[in-house]
């Protein structure tokens, strides 16, 4: 909300500068966006960083309130007027203007009632009226049309107030005003951007943040007036009310002025309004809008004839929830659709209004409207909301309603805009106001033992500091030993019953307005909980640590997909491998490719690679994270997953080595070898691939412990060409962290380093072609026994000449024991045994 | 004798002299000290020289061949460094060709943050917690004092799913619920816990916002934890993120499961409080909300808030990691393009 400090000084003093006025709001919760300088220098007190503002600053000396006592013809132009400004001087200055709206007064005489306007005079310095871009200019002396002209009669652009540049600024006659008076002093202003959070409803005025300006700088609060000139036949005669729903609509009031007449507001309110960004309207229409802003009570005016047409007589205002089928067209001329627990004004002939957020368009003040019926109500702020919600419509009146407005502030704000009414348009008030008001907030009083205060807060807060500060915020306190009991005051609705919340509402306000600062640091002395160890973070960690130590990155995607997105993972006719699971599905998706919580992390995964294989030659990345699976339970299941991808270059390239081979099956074979060495799994095995995203030839499930654990290998072919992925394989698996987290080893045993030599020896044998590598190494190493430390395949043949159809693989063996030296006796027999069981179980030949 | 010793060890020396390889000195070394050599001559010599000279002879023999031992090692050892030198002349590679490019890897920066947070806090105390992401309505909202219909639940746009009871969690905070039922013990046990974890937000992606993120929440319940305690802990907590002597100051706000509500501002590491672009010239950055534990939420997870009080924090991970790294656009967190990911 803007907050000119002009206004905010109608009801509170301030002594300090704007700058340290918004620190200490920013402080105390309402935080302080932007300073906005019209005509005032800014000022920066000691230790306070601020932006620096290049508003222009009015001279003191140059700009300055003129009266415009005359406007003459100009001899040469008809476009062109003489206004002749007194601005404090001996003799009247005449000012060259083409300004519109002085043309009226031509050839006038001496204008009376008296008008003022800004008067630059030469060497001033000025917005350029004509530039599109803000650009500064100083008045010179110069010919107009055979006229010299040495100064100006200003626009709002030209002083940097607004973009008005129609015309000049015309200000109406103001006691206080002399001409020469430094304009400054007249229009110059600081407006403040407030931020509210939604706990400061009762800030959301002019009053309100004065309220807590006279809390903070301890300043008394000046009230604007209650009373109104009623001189009218009594209201009561004219108008009845019927509230229906005093759960929805706590208090209707209503207030009467007869024979006004609508006209355009004055300069002032108008200029207020602007300030604060509203656009001015007619004064009955300000007005509202303008106590709307002042006092946070919305109000709205009705057309009373109207009213009367309708009711063929004395009307009669009803609140109540719409009728079956009900529609109602608003101001802004949209036909509504009622919901059932919209709350409505009406009158015996319809719905008029929705209440507190828009009324309707046959009522509402005109040009012709002569007698204005004036609303001032309160509303339940959660029925407000859902309106607001269902009608998707938010008006400065339902903004306030929808966060709180206190119903004892219905009568402030209708006596207030009755009054202003009367003042500004003429007429006579009727007598009294009509106050239906079957649903007064209960009072509430907080015990708060200081004791309790000092407690909760880490420091000392004396009773009479903590009972004056409540007081500042119009708390009525009072003090019964110990204990200051505090009573809301009555614009405020935040402050709770319950004992234990209610205390820390006023802890909060003490603490606020005493200075968070004051508050000290300390270290908490109270008990420490247990500490416990976290197991699968750890593992988590572990498993990430392993994998960057092997060149991969670390990836975070999108939780969110779509299910086409995961679709694409599946070849044509392939039962899927995907989790069996719903979707969480996402009501309100930030687009329709992100409208679910994915099930598997491969389809980001591969979008990843789509996108870094423009820039990369090679990719190793990692994800470690959740996929959601949508169950019989209300919330889904969220396991954790790591998913691993490899693609292109094994190496980077490299001026002493040819091109890299691409990597393949075997590298991430390699990288999960690495991965479970590293977490001491040891009961993990492989087995042919099952995975339907995967190349069912080239592709491998990791069991742990006996259970399938996840697969990884080479995209599915079909998979890869709908992915737009063919540059280079795609090596890609993905793992379910569980069986990791449960079977990786915490502590292990090491084997003391052998004190024998070994025995190294290589055989090679030669084997059916489709025989699995597993099998011969199995067979191997279950034949050499304890004495065979180590099988390692170093050589794969096939061609001349070992016969088609076989295969040679060449293993270098390692024999060793720990107690003695083997003789080659001993490594003879060895390898006889395995030689042996390859021809018997494998029909191995051994190649020479 | 056709030379005398002196001859000998004059003619010797000179050609010695002359010797820049070590073919020729060993050839040098067979003419002069080898089995044929001269000095070998010399020896045999002695035999036909007059008794009464030959000891002297044979003295001077002797001087002669150390002599010449002497020189030819001297002379070995200059042409070994010299030929070293050549040879580490000649073996100059071009320390300027690129390296051999070793594979690196890398954790994704959002996982560097937290790792660093997590660090922190577990000195001071606080242990992971870890809680769901997809929640119920009750837990993101209604427990945290946050009621259908009530106005804070618009400074949170919310990503329902298809029913309407549950959503995708929106701050870390519905973890404190189940952190206090969990590990409070129905209300018995003092509780230090951080909440880490992605959350999401209905927003429109834009350089400066996201539909996910990440967020680090802390928990503090116990018999006596103050206001103090708060400031405390998050002063101590920037001392060790920031810098030794970071400054931080607290200002009034409001998050409904706190009362009182502050935010957290640290005094601007980019600047050092002087005001620059990033701080808006203020001097200060927030890194955090804050506040004492609402006595609703305490109850919901089952404390009497009359004997029992906490404060909570959260903070963001990625807008810190921005500030770090002078990082303008979020996108690039979830994007994973490796040249970004590479650069940490
Ligand atoms: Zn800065």
């Amino acid at each position: 909300m803007l907050v000119p400090i002009s206004w905010l000084r109608d009801f509170v003093d301030i002594d300090i500068p704007v700058e340290l006025l918004a620190e200490r709001l920013t402080l105390a919760g309402l935080e302080v966006a932007q300073l906005r300088y019209i005509g005032v220098p800014q000022q920066h007190p000691p230790g306070l960083r601020q932006p620096t503002s290049n508003h222009l600053v009015w001279e003191r000396d140059k700009l300055l309130l003129g009266r415009i006592c005359e406007v003459r013809a100009h001899p040469n132009a008809d476009r062109l007027v003489l206004a002749m400004v007194d601005y404090g001087a001996d003799e009247l200055e005449q000012c060259v203007t083409g300004a519109p709206n002085l043309f009226p007064y031509k050839d006038q005489g001496v204008i009376n009632p008296p008008i003022w306007s800004a008067f630059a005079r030469e060497g001033a310095t000025v917005w350029d009226g004509h530039s599109e871009k803000p650009r500064k200019m100083t008045l010179k002396g110069r010919e107009l049309r055979g006229i010299y002209n040495k100064s100006m009669v200003c626009s709002e652009k030209e002083l940097g107030i607004s973009d008005e540049h129609e015309g000049v600024i015309i200000l109406e006659h103001d006691k206080h005003y002399a001409a020469g008076m430094p304009f400054a002093d007249v229009l110059g202003d600081v407006v403040l951007d407030i931020e509210f959070t939604p706990n400061l409803a009762r800030c959301f005025s002019m009053i309100g943040v004065a309220r807590e300006v006279a809390a903070l700088l301890d300043k008394p609060l000046r009230y604007p007036s209650c009373n109104f000139l009623a001189e009218g036949a009594p209201i009561s005669e004219q108008v009845a009310v019927d509230i229906r729903e005093p759960e929805l609509n706590p208090r209707f009031t209503l207030t009467l002025l007869r024979d006004c007449q609508v006209r355009q507001s004055p300069f002032w309110l108008q200029h207020r309004l602007k300030l604060i960004g509203q656009r001015p309207r007619n004064n009955i229409v300000d007005i509202t809008n303008y106590i709307t802003f002042e006092l946070g009570q919305p109000l709205h005016a009705f057309d009373y004839d109207e009213l009367r047409n309708r009711a063929g007589g004395t009307p009669t205002i009803i609140t109540r929830l719409p009728q079956p089928g009900e529609k109602l067209e608003t101001l802004d001329a949209v036909v509504r659709e009622l919901n059932d627990d919209t709350i409505l004004v009406a009158d015996t002939a319809g719905a008029l209004a929705l209440g507190g957020v828009m009324g309707g368009g046959e009522t509402e003040i005109s040009d012709r409207t002569h007698n204005v019926l004036l609303e001032a109500a309160a509303w339940n702020n959660i029925s407000i909301r859902k309106t607001i919600r269902e009608q998707r419509i938010h008006t400065e009146a339902s903004t306030r309603f929808s966060r709180g407005v206190h119903p004892s502030q219905a009568i402030l704000g209708g006596a207030r805009g009755i009054e202003l009414m009367r003042q500004l348009g003429g007429g006579t008030v009727a007598q009294g106001v009509l106050d239906a008001y079957p649903k007064p907030p209960p009072t509430v009083t907080v015990a708060l033992p200081i004791a309790r205060v000092t407690k909760l807060l880490g420091m000392e807060v004396s009773l009479d500091l903590a009972a004056d500060v409540l007081r500042r915020l119009e708390f009525a306190v009072r003090i019964d030993g110990d204990i200051i009991h505090a009573t809301a005051p009555d614009h405020r609705l935040d402050i709770s019953a319950d004992p234990a919340v209610g205390q820390a509402d006023l802890l909060e306000e003490i603490a606020r307005i005493v200075g968070y600062d004051r508050i000290p640091e300390t270290i908490m002395a109270d008990e420490m909980p247990p500490q416990r160890e976290n197991a699968p973070l750890l593992i988590e960690e572990r498993i990430r640590d392993n994998l960057v130590g092997q060149g991969l990155y670390e990836v975070i995607n999108y939780r969110f997909t779509s299910a086409q997105t995961e679709a694409r993972l599946l070849p044509d006719n392939a039962v899927s491998s995907l989790p069996d699971a719903d979707y969480v599905t996402i009501a309100n998706p930030a687009s329709s490719e992100r409208d679910v919580l994915r099930h598997t992390l491969l389809g980001n995964m591969l979008e990843n690679a789509v996108n870094n294989a423009r820039y990369n030659k090679a990719q190793q990345v990692f994800e470690l994270g959740n996929v959601y699976l949508k169950k019989d339970d209300l919330l889904p299941e969220e396991p954790l997953q790591l998913g691993i991808l490899l693609m292109g270059a094994r190496h980077a390239d490299w001026w002493g080595r040819g091109e890299s081979p691409d990597m393949d099956f075997y590298d991430l074979k390699g990288v999960l070898e690495s991965l479970l060495h590293a977490l001491h799994i040891s009961e993990f095995a492989f087995q042919r691939g099952t995975h339907s995203s995967l190349h069912p030839g080239r592709s491998a499930d990791l069991l742990i412990a006996g259970e399938r654990a996840g697969s990884f290998g080479e995209l599915h072919p079909q998979v890869a060409q709908r992915v737009k992925l063919t540059a280079a394989k795609v090596i890609i698996g993905e793992f379910a962290v569980a069986p990791m987290i449960e079977h990786a080893r915490r502590l292990h045993d090491i084997a003391p380093l052998p004190t024998q030599p070994a025995v190294l020896e290589d055989i090679a044998l030669v084997v059916r072609a489709d025989l699995p590598a597993s099998e011969v190494e199995a067979v191997i190493r279950q034949a050499g026994g304890r004495l065979l430390k180590d099988v390692a395949l170093f050589d794969i043949y096939t061609g001349d000449p070992v016969p088609p159809g076989k295969k040679s693989l060449a293993y270098a063996l390692t024999y060793q024991d720990e107690t003695r030296t083997l003789t080659d006796k001993n490594a003879a027999r060895i390898r006889k045994k395995i030689i042996g069981a390859a021809r018997h179980r494998l029909n191995a030949e051994l190649r020479a | 004798m056709d030379k005398s010793i002196d001859d000998i060890r004059a003619e010797a020396l000179e050609s010695l002299a002359t010797i820049t390889d070590s073919e020729t000195l060993a050839e040098w070394r067979g003419q002069h000290l080898g089995r044929r050599g001269a000095v070998a001559m010399l020896f045999r010599n002695i035999g036909s020289t007059p008794a009464e000279e030959r000891a002297a002879f044979g003295k001077q023999v002797n001087a002669l061949r150390g002599e010449l031992d002497r020189a030819f090692d001297e002379r070995a050892a200059l042409i070994e460094r010299q030929q070293l030198a050549r040879d580490l002349e000649s073996d100059e590679i071009d320390i300027t060709l690129p390296a051999h490019p070793n594979r690196r890897g890398g954790l994704h920066p959002s996982t560097r943050t937290h790792r660093e947070f997590q660090q922190i806090w577990a000195d001071m105390g606080f242990q992971v917690y870890r809680s769901r992401e997809v929640e119920a309505d009750d837990f993101n909202f209604t427990l945290l004092n946050l009621p259908p219909h009530h106005p804070a639940r618009d400074m949170q746009d919310t990503f329902y799913t298809s029913d309407p009871r549950v959503l995708l969690r929106t701050h870390t905070s519905p973890g404190q619920i189940r952190a206090m039922r969990e590990l409070g013990d129905n209300g018995s046990k003092p509780i230090r816990v951080i909440l880490p974890g992605m959350c999401y937000r209905q927003e429109q992606v834009t350089a400066r916002s996201e539909i996910q993120f990440t967020q680090v929440e802390g928990l503090a319940i116990g018999r006596n934890i103050r206001m103090s305690d708060l400031k405390g802990t998050i002063a101590e907590f920037a001392k060790r993120m920031y810098q030794p002597d970071a400054r931080v100051r607290f200002r009034a706000s409001y998050f409904p499961f706190t009362e009182p509500s502050m935010e957290v501002d640290v005094e601007c590491f980019l600047c050092g409080g002087k005001g620059c672009r990033v701080c808006k010239y203020s001097g200060w950055l927030e890194i955090a909300g804050s506040g004492m534990v609402h006595p609703d939420v305490l109850r919901n997870g089952g404390y009497d808030p009359t004997k029992w009080s906490g404060f909570a924090f959260g903070m963001g991970p990625e807008r810190i990691t921005m500030l770090k790294h002078g990082i303008q656009d979020i996108r690039y967190f979830w994007g994973n393009d490796l040249r970004f990911l590479r650069q940490f």
